[in-house]
């Protein structure tokens, strides 16, 4: 066994992780729920949709297109004043969750959109032709139809997030990444670094398990 | 099944309507989907559609629950000017139009009792009534065992028995069929045509049936229209328009279920294995029998074979077109036909290149 200081590091590891998952489940709540309100927009402002507009799809859709690619190592950095000007700090464990929380909607809207599509029109059109409102139909037929697609659409996004929040270190917004980054990398210590990897590993592979399994039991009925 | 002809007011009226699908590209025309179409349907009454791929079926049946808002003319559904309504007295109106569809359409994500709670919910039906409708929808349809199991369980005949028992969960007062037998075998089809008479004769539901398949017309309809291009080009009751086609359409339509004069090449297949005279004779009237004809036939001293065609029976009547040779001395033929035409329309094969 080589010199390691991992058993004098437990405490950072500790508050390394807890920010991890803080960062990581804030992100999937919030994240989450608005890349569900955006991906339903899309949804159902495209051609054919139930409230199909081209100028809201239009506008959604540039928006969108305009901050997704955008690596999430700049973008952290991009969206400091517009963090400073929201939650009033662009620095820390807050600041990187509030950038983690807009590219996930981003990223999470476009994925719900495309889940959304996959919903057979014909379904929409029974409910419609038994006097459904769109509202209704919205909420009780086309989220219900994509559950199966849309958890494992989340289970993807969760990983992706994860992925992510390894990069709060530019914003010294710390978590496992970090912890990996300066007590690992930066000092050559290799149990440390991987303790910091099987950890995340660890947090995946359990979300990925839990997902596929809600998954199959929802798309095999 | 049919209505008396007391003076009741149509359920479906449409006068002259028109629907125009605007062209999706660029460079792609608008399409008219129907063309001024004007149909009544009586209550009680089943109404079949026929037409061709593309022919405007679908769309003629989605202007009437304006699921498509129609682009001219008028649509009323009892008693209700259906162009032009918002979207919220929409809903009130579709809440007595149900409606099937040949790939179904349920909700996979719901066991089949949330498929048919789903519009007694819509409809504000209270939920300590809906274990009651259910339960009497399921027996209806012949599935009471079927209650909690989800859709992608069931076999297709079940599924649209689910589909029928859905559009009937609030009482409609007309029932929407487009094409809901075409993904079925031809004994589920039979099945499901058998459920829908029984919704008709029980509940007196009018139902407008679409379908490419005149045995559906035959087992089921009253009145039919034949529709071409977006227009209706033959239209009326089902025994007169099986009987007498005029359009081609609508005698290529009627040639699925019901021989007519036999084609070609029949004909010279025929020729080769029978002698006589080819004649064929047209029963549509159900007071002529073939047996009137026959003796006509024998009293002539003419001998005959039925060489083509067949008989069917449709709403009771019996009808078809029967090709014979005749057998006999030239004269005793002549006059032997000339009686026959009292009785029924006869068409020489033997002169009919000549005509
Ligand atoms: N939403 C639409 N937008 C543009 N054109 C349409 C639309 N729906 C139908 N059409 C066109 O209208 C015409 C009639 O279509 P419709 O679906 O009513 O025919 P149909 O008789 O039901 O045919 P099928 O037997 O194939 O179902 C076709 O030319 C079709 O391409
Ligand atoms: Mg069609």
């Amino acid at each position: 066994m080589e010199d390691t200081r991992l058993p004098e590091l437990w405490p950072e590891l500790w508050e390394a992780t807890t920010q991890t998952l803080v960062m990581v489940s804030v992100t999937m709540l919030v994240g989450g729920l608005l890349g569900l309100v955006l991906g339903m927009a899309l949804y159902l402002t495209r051609r054919d949709g139930l409230y199909s507009n081209r100028w809201v799809f239009g506008v959604l859709n540039v928006v969108v297109n305009f901050f997704r690619p955008i690596p999430f190592v700049i973008f952290i950095a991009a969206v400091q004043p517009l963090s400073r000007a929201v939650i009033g700090i662009g620095i820390g464990t807050q600041a990187a969750t509030f950038a983690l929380i807009l590219a996930a909607m981003f990223g999470i809207g476009r994925l719900v959109e495309q889940n959304l599509v996959t919903v057979r029109p014909g379904v929409l059109e029974a409910a419609r032709a038994m006097g459904a409102s769109r509202m209704r139909i919205a909420l009780t037929v086309v989220l219900p139809e994509a559950l199966g697609p849309l958890i494992l659409g989340y289970t993807f996004a969760f990983v992706a997030v994860v992925d992510m929040s390894a990069v709060a270190g530019v914003i010294a917004g710390g978590g496992l990444g970090t912890f990996a980054q300066q007590y690992g990398y930066r000092q050559f210590d290799y149990v440390v670094t991987w303790t910091a990897v099987i950890l995340l590993v660890i947090l995946v592979q359990v979300v990925q398990f839990l997902g596929n399994f809600l998954a199959g039991k929802v798309l095999r009925r | 099944m049919t209505s008396p002809a007391t003076a009741q007011a149509p359920l479906i009226r449409l006068e002259e309507v028109t629907k125009v699908y605007p062209g999706r590209g660029r460079q792609s025309s608008p399409v008219t989907a129907v063309d001024g179409v004007s149909l009544e349907v009586m209550p009680g009454e089943i109404q079949a559609i026929v037409g061709y791929s593309g022919a405007g079926k679908s769309t003629l049946v989605r202007l009437i629950n304006a699921l498509e808002p129609a682009t001219s003319g008028s649509i009323t559904v009892d008693g209700t000017e259906v162009v032009g309504l918002s979207e919220r007295q929409l809903r009130h109106l579709r809440l007595r139009i149900g409606m099937i569809f040949q790939q179904f359409n349920l909700f996979d994500s719901r066991t089949v009792w949330g498929n048919l709670a789903y519009p007694l919910h819509v409809a504000g039906v209270p939920k300590s009534e809906h274990q009651q409708r259910i339960s009497e929808l399921l027996h209806f349809v012949g599935l009471p065992d079927k209650a909690h199991v989800y859709p992608g369980h069931l076999s297709g005949g079940q599924k649209q028995r689910v589909g029928i028992a859905r559009a009937l969960a609030t009482n409609p007062t007309l029932l929407l069929a487009d094409e809901a037998t075409s993904a079925l075998d031809p004994e589920t089809t039979g099945e499901v045509l058998e459920l829908l008479n029984r919704v008709n004769a029980e509940f007196g539901t009018t139902i407008v049936v679409i379908t490419h398949e005149m045995e559906v017309v035959r087992e089921l309809a009253d009145k039919v229209a034949v529709m071409e291009a977006g227009r209706i080009v033959e239209s009326g009751p089902v025994f007169e328009v099986f009987s007498k086609p005029v359009q081609p359409v609508t005698r290529r339509f009627v040639g699925t279920v019901v021989d007519d004069l036999p084609p070609g090449p029949v004909l010279e297949a025929l020729r080769a294995r029978h002698t006589g005279r080819f004649v064929t004779l047209a029963f549509h009237d159900p007071e002529v029998r073939q047996s009137d004809v026959y003796a006509v036939l024998a009293r002539h001293g003419v001998g005959f074979e039925l060489i083509y065609g067949g008989i069917e029976e449709i709403q009771g009547v019996t009808f078809g077109n029967l090709t014979l040779a005749l057998v006999g001395a030239d004269d005793a033929v002549e006059q032997a036909l000339a009686d026959v035409r009292g009785l029924v329309p006869v068409t020489d094969l033997d002169r009919l290149e000549e005509d």
